[in-house]
């Protein structure tokens, strides 16, 4: 339709299906997490002062034979489509993964955000979450989007 | 504005193109990305300034810019003379004398100076003579203040921390499901103790026109004419013709850049022996008559609560705006305005109604109302819906527009709002619900 010029870049379908699929979205107090003696886990709660979006995202990091792991990701809250999308591309993205990594992950992920366009997120790297490239050129949507980054930024760092 | 009931002389139908075309943004300033044309529809938010605004103030700062208020040369003497003229102006724009309007900031500074004003009174602060005025609406431990569920933050925050500083208790009026302030429930919550009752003349979501006497009635009967009411009439002033003081409430405040003027400047407007009795909020210079290292008199109003340089150049611009208000009456005919106002108020609400998925916040067919809708698209986020207009060159306003308890209490976090101003043409309203009718299908919902 004619609404979509422009605008192709930010919804693409593999973003509005992530919005609708919202891998990692669970009611936190209806399954709360027991973490085994070798784990910790924390949450954090992120809002958007804008529209009054919000998220909870609890992180599990375990201690490995090689340092910490993010074991496990989940979230919830309400919010617009690329929220809800980069908040389930996240969780898909650092379940499993060497908290090393997902430090840098989140690092790259907020440069190319901030670029006005100028970057693009590596496909292999980030997978699903490589089609929010595009939200860079819309800087009013770029709050959304890091939105979830930023809950899993600060629940590591409290975990 | 004059009043809406005077019908236009005939053949002086109005015509907002002609209007719009007065708008140097409106009319091609504004370049979007894909060449549309612009439709604005975020007037609540910010209205466009029109030439004869942007000229007043450039010419101003041109011809005439200096200090006010002070040095002896001819300069700040003409200054001076203009910022008291845009004074006297404005205040007649809402019935009063210019003795009795306060240059603010916007209509943020006015709420916050008065709520500042009676929480120096509650420590004890008075202007010598008036102890007894201004002890009565000064909140103490177990005095309560009154606010709606309704209001902008400007007009909750700020008593909030009052109370929060004096013991008080602050109290919330709710409305009905329609928008429409619950008098009931105010009549019962607003009684003995009540201190200060602030409330919006029309709310910035709703767009419902609150009955401003009525309640300033209830008030005066249910405290013996105790309390004291503040009116926020950023929504209605660039709508509705005001005349504070037959409305009968104690201060009142409005912004500038909501009825076609610049920003910085606003204007607190209060009653006579309202204003005399207030203590003081902002302190500094240009306020004050005499001044020792002990102690300092104060200026009668409106100066006592201008400390401090003043935006006089912002001051001469909003009267050239209500100076151009004034134009479009004459030209169209007393009533005209505010008659094109309610054709697009009916077109967008009814309009609104027609689309699917649409639920409207405030949709009361009870109550007088201005152009300014908003409205919840089921299974779209408020943000998503508004980032769709944009691609149509629609600009809305999406978020909770300074009002989280209210979006609360509809089960909603965020909104669109659409809002019309006097340069809005019926087109602009077509345009948008066009747009609008497409999105739940681009974002699969509701197939």
């Amino acid at each position: 339709m004619a609404a979509a010029r422009g605008l192709d870049a930010l919804y693409q379908e593999i973003v509005l299906d992530h919005a609708k699929r919202r891998v990692g979205f669970t009611s936190l107090a209806d399954h709360p997490e027991q973490p085994a003696a070798s784990e910790r886990s924390a949450t954090s709660h992120q809002r958007n002062p804008v529209c009054g979006d919000e998220i909870t995202l609890r992180a599990v990091v375990a201690d490995g034979p090689e340092g910490p792991v993010l074991r496990d990701v989940a979230w919830e809250g309400a919010g617009c489509s690329i929220s809800q999308s980069s908040a389930s591309m996240l969780s898909e993205l650092v379940r499993g993964v060497p908290l090393e990594q997902t430090d840098r992950l989140v690092a790259g992920f907020r440069e190319a955000m901030r670029s006005r366009g100028a970057l693009a997120l590596d496909e292999e790297e980030y997978g699903d979450a490589a089609a929010l490239s595009g939200v860079s050129k819309f800087t009013a949507r770029v709050k959304c989007a890091m939105l979830a980054w930023v809950a899993l930024e600060d629940a590591v760092r409290r975990a | 504005m004059s009043a809406p009931t005077t019908p236009a002389p005939a053949g002086a139908a109005y015509d907002a193109a002609a209007v719009r075309a007065e708008f140097p943004l409106l009319s091609g300033g504004a370049q979007l990305p894909d060449g549309a044309p612009l439709v604005y529809l975020d007037s609540a938010a910010t209205s466009q300034r029109p030439r004869a605004v942007l000229d007043a103030e450039r010419s101003f700062l041109e011809t005439t810019n200096s200090a006010v208020h002070r040095g002896a040369h001819s300069l700040a003497a003409e200054a001076t003379e203009l910022f008291e003229g845009a004074r006297e102006t404005v205040a007649a724009f809402v019935g009063a004398g210019p003795e009795q309007l306060v240059w603010t900031s916007g209509a943020t500074a006015g709420l916050n100076l008065v709520a500042y004003s009676l929480g120096n009174a509650a420590a004890g602060r008075a202007v010598p003579g008036h102890e007894d005025a201004v002890r009565q609406w000064a909140p103490g431990p177990g005095d309560e203040i009154v606010v709606t569920e309704a209001e902008h933050h400007a007009n909750l925050v700020p008593w909030q921390e009052l109370a929060a500083r004096t013991g008080a208790r602050l109290r919330a009026v709710p409305v009905h499901d329609d928008g429409v302030l619950d008098l009931d429930a105010a009549a019962a919550i607003i009684g003995e103790r009540t201190r200060v009752v602030a409330f919006s003349h029309v709310s910035n979501v709703l767009g419902v026109v609150n009955p401003v006497e009525r309640l300033v009635a209830m008030t005066r009967e249910a405290t013996g004419g105790r309390a004291l009411t503040v009116l926020d009439a950023c929504q209605s002033a660039p709508h509705l013709a005001l005349d504070l003081p037959a409305l009968g409430v104690d201060v009142a405040v409005f912004s500038g850049h909501k009825v076609l003027g610049p920003n910085g400047i606003g204007c607190l407007y209060g009653r006579t022996e309202v204003l005399e009795a207030l203590p003081p909020f902002l302190l500094g210079g240009s306020m004050v008559t005499t001044v020792t290292l002990e102690a300092t008199e104060f200026l009668p109003p409106p100066q006592r609560f201008e400390a401090g340089t003043q935006p006089v150049s912002q001051a001469v611009a909003l009267a050239a705006a209500i100076d151009f208000l004034r134009g479009v009456e004459e030209r169209f005919g007393a009533g005209a305005v505010a008659e094109h106002e309610r054709r697009l108020e009916q077109r967008l609400r009814h309009g609104l109604r027609e689309v699917p998925g649409v639920r409207l916040l405030g949709d009361s067919d009870r109550s007088e109302r201005v152009a300014l809708q908003a409205f919840d698209v089921e299974g779209v986020h408020a943000h998503d819906v508004g980032q769709l207009l944009d691609a149509r060159g629609v600009a809305v306003r999406v978020g909770h527009h300074c009002a989280q308890p209210l979006h609360r209490r509809f089960g909603v976090t965020a909104s669109v709002r659409a809002s019309a101003a006097l340069y809005t043409t019926e087109d602009d309203v077509d345009v948008f619900l066009d747009a609008l009718s497409g999105v739940r299908a681009y974002f699969g919902v509701g197939r």
